[in-house]
């Protein structure tokens, strides 16, 4: 039997249940976290090697599509782990179910208006 | 009935999870420090996005919203508070990069967790008070 020798080191007679999206969270978060930190680099980078940043300077560093695509992704990296965060912290501090699921739905609906947003305001320039 | 058994149960210490008034005179170890700072810090970076995706949408849009985002960031109020995000940012930041490496089982055990969660400290602070004195035009 699987359970017998489950690998978890949680041992044998317990039956873990739930459907682990605590742990895909977990995992994310580490996942989302290593796009911010190389994206930041790549932007440290860029912005330096631009020289002195005025208004042409800057916004041509997100004239190319790959710019584009990839602060894109490192700003929906950024709204995920934003969402994992805020979610740790409404279950951490509001105990009443109602308020928690307002301020978690809330939360999402805003997140995701911001990826909308971030679109926008990626591909306008 | 007063047995010694009694009054022992009813002098034992009860710890329960402390409370918000308990926090400030709490003497929290390094690593507690920056567990409980990382978590201001990204509520409060949560919190700011509206404005930094504004003003990212800004300084974007054309040369004149450019002028007009550097105008509206050249505010006092609006120093200090892209100060404190300037600070949330890095103390997120490093904190993060620390929690990773522990992830990873490196410098986990207590003296080195303890000497790396002030390393934290030692490498965000300055970097914020280097940035707070390019904000405020010292050099």
């Amino acid at each position: 039997m699987a359970l017998a020798n489950s690998p978890s080191g949680i041992g044998p007679k317990r039956l873990v249940v739930g459907a682990h999206f605590g742990v895909g969270n977990f995992l994310l978060q580490r996942l989302t976290a290593l796009i911010l930190v190389v994206f930041v680099a790549i932007l440290a980078v860029r912005v330096v090697a631009a020289g002195p940043l005025d208004y042409v300077a800057w916004a041509s560093l997100f004239v190319p599509i790959w710019m584009k695509v990839l602060t894109l992704v490192a700003l929906l990296a950024l709204l995920y782990h934003a969402w994992i965060g805020m979610k740790d912290i409404w279950m951490d501090y509001v105990k009443p179910v109602s308020v928690r699921l307002t301020l978690q739905t809330l939360t999402a609906l805003w997140l995701l208006a911001c990826a909308v947003w971030s679109v926008q305001i990626l591909w306008r320039v | 009935m007063s047995t010694p058994a009694a009054t022992a149960t009813k002098s034992r210490p009860e710890f329960r999870n402390i409370h918000v008034s308990q926090i400030v005179r709490y003497r929290m170890p390094a690593p507690a420090l920056v567990s409980i700072m990382h978590r201001i810090s990204g509520a409060a970076l949560f919190l700011a996005l509206p404005f930094l995706l504004w003003m990212f949408d800004l300084s974007l849009i054309s040369e004149t919203s450019y002028e007009r985002m550097a105008l509206i960031a050249s505010g006092w109020i609006a120093k200090i508070a892209l100060l404190f995000l300037i600070w949330a940012l890095l103390h997120h930041f490093v904190a993060g990069i620390r929690y990773l490496m522990l992830d990873m089982l490196v410098g986990l055990e207590r003296q080195q967790a303890r000497n790396n969660a002030i390393a934290v400290f030692a490498i965000s602070l300055p970097l914020a008070a280097l940035a707070g004195l390019k904000l405020f035009g010292a050099f």
